[in-house]
């Protein structure tokens, strides 16, 4: 009893091939976290795993538990350098990929290789806070495969690796289905259970409650996903794609900001060109939604502003679905309170002389409101502005800068300076920002808008006939709204690479990806409490809740797991085919009276059966040889258990 | 208290499954391998905890399917593990006479007839901790040797043996007990004492023999069956094809009775039956012609391998069997 267990992982030291699946796994879990951290933070954990490398090398023993601890508060103290904190969502997990390393560094039996082991585990969980893609997920299949691997490698120290792999891939195999239905069944809970780290929404991109010149068009050279749209029939035409985002009222000179809105009732508008769509919208922690102009029916928990906004309850933190109705052809709506007029037509005191006084000129000369809107798009159209995603720096009078000195810039500026001169003029604007456009998928026919379609156009009060749409890019740059972006950009702009004309199959191929990456986020990744419910009242569980949820689980878990045990042990009580074979050729000649005694030996018995029975001689000596060779010959005899097995099919005892 | 109740020898036969001893193969069934959680396992559950509460509080779908695979291949791990133990057939071997003192070679054979092999088995021999870790090959037998201490001259049984393994993932801990009926003779531990000198009733050819000086070589002669290994001259062997014997002229005439009551009467009996031992090693060691006398038993004198076991084996179970 005092033996010490050789089985018991506490027993067992770690070898050099331990040791290299460790690594292997620790590599492909760490490197994804690697490109997000600091470089000297990477160079600090190849540096640990070096180190235990050169250790196993060396055969000399690991570190001391004081000198790992002691690395380990010099490394809490970097990271708190780097990240002012220690309890963010990033600096936890540098941490945690830091003592990955020195775990590693001071592990000395199997019992330690399997906490790193597990901590793999972990870092792959960490790693999805910041991707859930695809090639996240292949990833992540091959790192369970390497991790188990290495897991089966410390259970059976003396097997060869690739059958160590196998048996990983068999065991990930076999526990599919049992994830599957826990997947399926597991009851989601809606919202975190307690509060996450400040910065765990960071990075999330998209368009902001502010304008200022250059940051839409920095916002556009990102390939990202903004949105998807799927609708019932056709979509509408490009030019009629105007996806409705913030309002921004305020201008201070230089930026434009949306200032206090509140929420309205929704009143449907009159109209015709009804188009009906769901939108998959990605999280951009923040809470309007994007949908076509005009909005005839709200999402489920859409709210209305009272600048024609749709907003969330909450910020948009997770991939979002709602279904949402617009109208191509609204009738107007007149209406609009005074103090909003007004508000449309506040400009900051002084600055852009120019611009003022081109708008003073207008309003003298224009009988009406329509008129002067005229000469503004007019000028528009044919001042040659140039159409950039890199516009020049603007300095204290940016309006002015841009319609008559540098004359080329983005969106924001063309929106910015026009809403700038309708004001001057007296005709109350504001500025509209959203995505213009989008590409249909020609595989599933769904329209991905992206951060490149960022867009940003005004909207002007007309008496009698309300808030009008008007696109001062479009008026100046036609190509902008028909062909998009890349088109009509100055050649040699930075184009994000898939937006550039000449690499049509490529976007082919993204159209096709995109498509499958689109079923993954709505099915997979956006299988939360509705779509489950979805499911199983489809399948025939009515209003299920947890209670079902959790009781069906565990009876299917159940049952499936006895199923795997009885089946593996029933595959255990069938003789092998061998023996099979040799029960069949017993039987057949036990049928023509040759039957065995019980310590006959198959050698003795087939030579009396075929003295027996002499037209069958050569076949029956040839099974009991055959028998002979694969139950007791070497492993390449027992290839032959085929050959066996037909002959003594086709054994025919006249 | 469940040792108490273990005592008893039906309800010990229903909770282990079986009765001991177990003549034949034993194969095990799925009721007798037992399945627990190792305290690795039991961390790997931690883990999984961890895992899922962050899925739900993150609402990461992407986690929530790692989490559940991982839950997946844990029990698929336990199947797995209960997989490979059950239906392994152990049968026991022949385990060679030793001399008290030694350590009895139990034999036991592990038989795969499974397609898959069965890597990481532990035999362990519960009461002395003898054990072996074996890797079991698809369709193949391992043998398992344990080594068990022999303290007493007579029978030992081979008691429980565990049979352990944790293989595929360490996460499980499978473990199946056999008794099988296996024994082995432990001859009493000898003593190297002078050989006494022939008994007067020795036949006449004896007192001639020992005149002419014992341990001489003095020929070579055709082998005979009973000839012990040790007298065979292998040098010769090698040269010839046949078989030859040397022949001591001083002892193969001498005959010698070793007997019990020889001994002073201080002499308890294990002391005499330790001295008698030492005694037919010597006299098999000399090629003298020796006879056992003990009470109730009497072996006539004779010499070789088959003679010398049987006057051990009397000594071994002398007031036993």
């Amino acid at each position: 009893m005092s033996m010490p267990h050789p089985l018991a992982p506490e027993q067992r030291a770690i070898t050099p091939r331990d040791l290299a699946g460790l690594l292997a796994a620790l590599v492909l879990v760490a490197a994804p976290h690697a490109l997000r951290m600091p470089w000297w933070l990477t160079l600090v954990v190849l540096g640990l795993y070096a180190w235990r490398v050169r250790i196993a090398l060396e055969r000399s023993a690991p570190p001391s538990h004081w000198l790992v601890l002691g690395i380990a508060l010099l490394a809490i103290g970097a990271v708190y350098l780097e990240y002012r904190t220690l309890f963010g969502r990033t600096s936890g997990i540098v941490l945690l990929v830091l003592f990955s390393g020195l775990k590693l560094a001071e592990m000395r039996t199997h019992r330690d290789a399997a906490v790193v082991a597990f901590l793999c585990y972990f870092l792959v969980m960490t790693n999805l806070l910041y991707t859930q893609s695809i090639p996240t997920a292949l990833l992540m299949g091959l790192t369970l495969v390497v991790v188990t691997g290495t897991l089966v490698g410390l259970a059976a120290p003396r097997r060869p690796v690739t059958a160590n792999l196998r048996s990983a891939g068999v065991l990930l195999a076999h526990a599919a289905p049992a994830a599957l239905i826990l997947f399926l069944l597991f009851p989601r809970v809606q919202g975190p259970l307690w509060g996450l780290p400040q910065d765990a929404y960071a990075g999330m991109t998209g368009l902001s409650d502010t304008m200022s010149p250059g940051n839409l068009s920095q916002l556009a050279q990102s390939d990202a996903i903004a949105f998807r749209a799927e609708f019932d029939g056709e979509p509408p035409p490009p030019r009629e794609r105007y996806w409705r985002g913030p309002v921004l009222w305020d201008f201070d000179g230089r930026t434009w900001r949306m200032g206090p809105g509140w929420l309205e009732e929704f009143a449907a508008p009159r109209g015709g060109g009804r188009y009906d769509y769901v939108v998959t919208l990605e999280p951009h922690n923040r809470t309007w939604l994007f949908a076509l102009e005009s909005v005839a029916r709200l999402p489920v928990r859409g709210r209305y502003t009272n600048d024609g906004m749709v907003v969330a309850t909450a910020p948009v933190r997770a991939r979002l679905r709602y279904d949402a109705a617009s109208l191509a052809r609204a009738e107007p709506v007149p209406f609009e309170r005074p103090d909003s007029l007004r508000r449309a037509l506040a400009l900051p005191e002084g600055g852009n002389a120019r611009a003022r006084a081109l708008a003073a000129g207008w309003r003298r000369t224009a009988p009406d409101e329509l008129q002067l809107l005229q000469r503004a798009i007019a000028f528009f159209r044919d001042s040659r502005l140039g159409y950039t995603l890199e516009p020049p720096l603007l300095g204290p009078d940016p309006v002015d800068e841009f319609l008559f000195d540098t004359r080329e810039g983005f969106c924001e500026h063309f929106s910015s300076a026009f809403v700038f001169l309708m004001r001057a003029a007296g005709v109350p604007a504001r500025v509209v920002t959203g995505y213009q456009g989008g590409e249909v998928n020609y595989v599933d026919r769904i329209i991905s808008v992206r951060q490149s379609d960022a867009h940003a156009w005004a909207e002007v009060h007309l008496p009698g006939r309300g808030w009008a749409r008007v696109d001062p890019t479009a008026a100046a740059v036609p190509g902008r709204v028909d062909a998009g972006l890349a088109r009509a950009v100055r050649a040699g702009d930075p184009v994000p690479l898939l937006m550039r004309p000449r690499l049509g199959w490529l976007r082919g191929l993204r159209s096709n990806w995109e498509a499958l990456a689109h079923r993954w986020n709505v099915w997979v990744l956006g299988y939360g409490a509705e779509r489950q419910r979805d499911l199983m009242s489809r399948i025939g569980m009515r209003d299920a809740d947890w209670r079902k949820l959790t009781a069906a689980m565990a009876s299917i878990l159940g049952a499936f797991t006895l199923l795997m045990l009885g089946w593996s042990l029933r595959r255990l009580s069938r003789p092998d085919p061998v023996q099979r074979a040799w029960q069949a050729f017993c039987r057949k000649l036990g049928a023509r009276g040759v039957a065995r005694a019980p310590a006959e030996g198959p050698r003795d018995y087939a030579e009396r059966a075929a003295a027996r029975l002499p037209e069958a001689a050569a076949s029956i000596r040839a099974i009991a040889a055959l028998y002979i060779a694969a139950r007791y010959g070497r492993a390449a005899a027992r290839g032959r258990i085929a050959e066996l097995a037909r002959r003594v099919r086709e054994l025919q005892l006249a | 208290m469940i040792r108490a109740l273990l005592a008893d020898v039906r309800l010990r036969a229903w909770f282990y499954g079986y009765r001991a001893p177990e003549r034949g193969a034993i194969t095990l069934g799925q009721r007798r391998v037992y399945i627990l959680p190792t305290r690795l396992g039991w961390l790997y559950g931690a883990t999984l905890g961890i895992l899922l509460v962050g899925s739900i509080n993150y609402a990461l779908q992407l986690g929530f399917a790692l989490t559940f695979l991982l839950a997946g291949l844990g029990l698929v791990a336990m199947v797995h593990t209960t997989r490979n133990l059950a239906r392994l057939t152990v049968s026991a071997g022949r385990a060679e006479p030793v001399f008290a003192g030694e350590a009895a070679q139990f034999r036991l054979y592990l038989d795969n007839r499974a397609r898959f092999d069965r890597p990481a088995i532990l035999v362990r021999h519960q009461a002395s901790g003898a054990q072996v870790v074996l890797d079991l090959a698809p369709g193949a037998v391992a043998e398992a040797v344990l080594a068990v201490p022999a303290a007493k001259r007579g029978w030992l049984a081979l008691t429980r043996v565990l049979l352990e393994t944790r293989f595929p993932l360490g996460l499980f801990r499978a473990w199946s007990y056999v008794e099988p009926a296996a024994r082995c003779l432990v001859y009493p531990r000898p003593e190297r004492t002078p050989l006494p000198a022939p008994t007067p009733d020795a036949e006449a050819g004896a007192a001639r023999a020992q005149a002419q000086g014992s341990d001489d070589f003095s020929g070579l002669r055709a082998y005979q069956l009973q000839d012990s290994p040790r007298h065979v001259a292998w040098k010769a062997v090698a040269r010839s094809d046949d078989m030859l014997t040397k022949q001591f002229a001083g002892a193969a005439g001498i005959e010698l009775w070793l007997d019990w009551t020889r001994f002073a009467a201080t002499l308890d009996a294990e002391q005499r039956l330790s001295r008698l031992a030492g005694w037919v090693l010597a006299a098999e060691q000399s090629g003298a012609r020796y006879g056992l006398r003990l009470p109730g038993c009497t072996l006539a004198p004779d010499r070789g391998d088959a003679h010398h076991a049987a006057c051990l084996q009397a000594l071994a179970l002398y007031g036993i069997a």
